[in-house]
């Protein structure tokens, strides 16, 4: 058989583009369910490693700990109990999805983040306390940061749990924790340690904290004891509140 | 001829020596300065472009009879980008984790001259054994120097091994700094051509003539 001829070679070219594709979609479609299973899971463990929970069984500790994955709207009210968890990362901003956790008997508010790094996407969770100002947890990820500079941040000892306990976010819903170049922390209750090295990646996610939990402000700032406004009914769920509220109305809202 | 034939034990046996892909042959550099600023993810890649290479080598080696000699280059990137795209899909499937891990590698492997070169050289010529045979032992060959290289870049850059950290903490107190350069691609570019040195150095027939 000639090889050389061209009809045998459009014909040989034809035949293994249709078999390939043919090939490639039945092993997509084949594969497709498994795939989101894994990526849904994935997403799970992602919200749990804001929370500190790193436990095997991620299905189980996921309806454990996490009560709510809500919807807010652009002025910081539920618009929907259960949704929240289908809205990809990257729309944040267009949705709002908030997952309110319980650990430990307490409340905490995981919130999404979602920025760019130097190579490609970066994303991640922060946990917040149930004053909605300090850092209970984060979690980061990114898909295509530099092995052993950027891609540190994904580094829980050495990146994500030095951000426990500071503050994210203040009184009026401003975003005070930045990300500062390496070994330049001033102010150790509102700024963390960047990667050496990583000075691309580690502004990307100073960008993406305050871009990501800006969206939130309105959320943020309702019922915070800061805010003079602050309603009675608000503050009773909140227990640091309870003091600065009249007794006179705490029984209003114990009726 | 015999499974274990000379000839065979020699496609799988050169490539980790005397006909390495990277330093010999100087296939592959590219991927070599991506994924060896740690040691996990060059061992990772190792293995992936150990188990594509020997997998394209037999499928082109069964086809090399057909392949219109015009546009066979198209017919092995075709070859490699669905076994790539295929193993990802698996893996995302079976293994999230480690696909998780190879992220952007994965993609690399298509573009890594070893398979072209392996496939273009040897595939194209020998049975599908001896193919399979020359893609393991050319896919270690890259893992071994990867590991090479990797181990040097993680140890000097960041004082670890694996992600634990092994240069300990008193020579940080006497003024020891991890060497950043190593985490740049340029460090690869030096310890390859060391080992590279290394083995010319040993084995004169590798070294050119002098005119």
């Amino acid at each position: 058989m000639n090889t050389n001829k061209n009809s045998y070679t459009f014909i040989y070219a034809s035949v293994m583009v249709i078999i390939v594709a043919f090939l490639l979609a039945f092993v997509s479609s084949l594969l497709k369910p498994m795939q989101e299973k894994n990526i849904e899971l994935d997403k799970k463990k992602q919200v749990l490693a804001a929370l500190n929970i790193f436990e095997k069984d991620a299905e189980a500790a996921y309806a454990k700990y996490v009560k709510a994955d809500q919807l807010l709207d652009a002025q910081g009210n539920v618009a929907a109990e259960t949704g929240g968890f289908a809205v990809a990362n990257a729309a944040v901003g267009e949705q709002l999805p908030l997952y309110v956790c319980e650990v430990e008997g307490e409340t905490k508010y995981v919130v999404p983040l979602y920025g760019a790094g130097l190579w490609g996407p970066i994303w991640g969770y922060v946990a917040l306390n149930a004053d909605k100002q300090t850092i209970y947890g984060t979690y980061f990820a990114h898909a295509s940061e530099t092995p052993g500079l950027g891609a540190e941040i994904t580094n829980r000892d050495k990146f994500q749990v030095p951000f426990i306990g500071k503050k994210a976010v203040d009184g009026e819903g401003n975003v005070v924790i930045s990300v500062v170049k390496f070994g330049k922390v001033k102010d150790e209750t509102v700024e963390v340690d960047g990667i050496s090295g990583g000075t691309i990646t580690s502004n990307g996610v100073d960008a993406m904290l305050k871009n990501s939990l800006g969206f939130y402000k309105p959320f943020l700032t309702k019922g915070a004891c800061a805010a003079k406004a602050c309603e009675a009914a608000q503050c009773a769920a909140d227990s640091a509140c309870v003091e600065s509220v009249p007794a006179a109305k705490i029984e209003v809202v114990n009726q | 001829m015999s499974l274990f034939s000379k000839q065979n034990m020699e496609a799988l046996k050169t490539p980790l020596g005397m006909n390495n892909p990277v330093t010999v042959q100087v296939l592959g550099i590219c991927s070599a300065l991506a994924v060896t600023a740690q040691l996990e993810p060059a061992i990772v890649m190792g293995l992936s472009v150990t188990v594509i290479v020997a997998m394209a080598n037999v499928i082109i080696s069964l086809l090399r009879n057909t392949i219109p000699n015009r546009i066979r280059i198209i017919v092995q990137l075709v070859v490699v980008a669905a076994l790539v795209t295929i193993v990802s899909e698996f893996l995302k499937a079976f293994a999230y984790d480690v696909s998780v891990q190879l992220s952007v590698y994965v993609g690399l492997i298509i573009t890594n001259c070893i398979l072209m070169g392996r496939l273009e050289a040897f595939a194209m010529a020998n049975g599908p054994w001896a193919s399979f045979l020359d893609g393991i032992g050319n896919g270690l060959g890259y893992a071994k120097i990867l590991v090479i290289v990797a181990f040097f870049r993680e140890l000097l850059g960041s004082g670890c091994l694996f992600g634990y950290q092994v240069i300990p903490q008193w020579c940080y107190d006497h003024g020891y700094i991890n060497n950043g350069l190593m985490l740049m691609p340029p460090a690869a570019l030096i310890i390859v051509a060391c080992i590279i040195w290394y083995q010319r150095a040993r084995h004169t027939e590798l070294q050119e003539e002098q005119n």
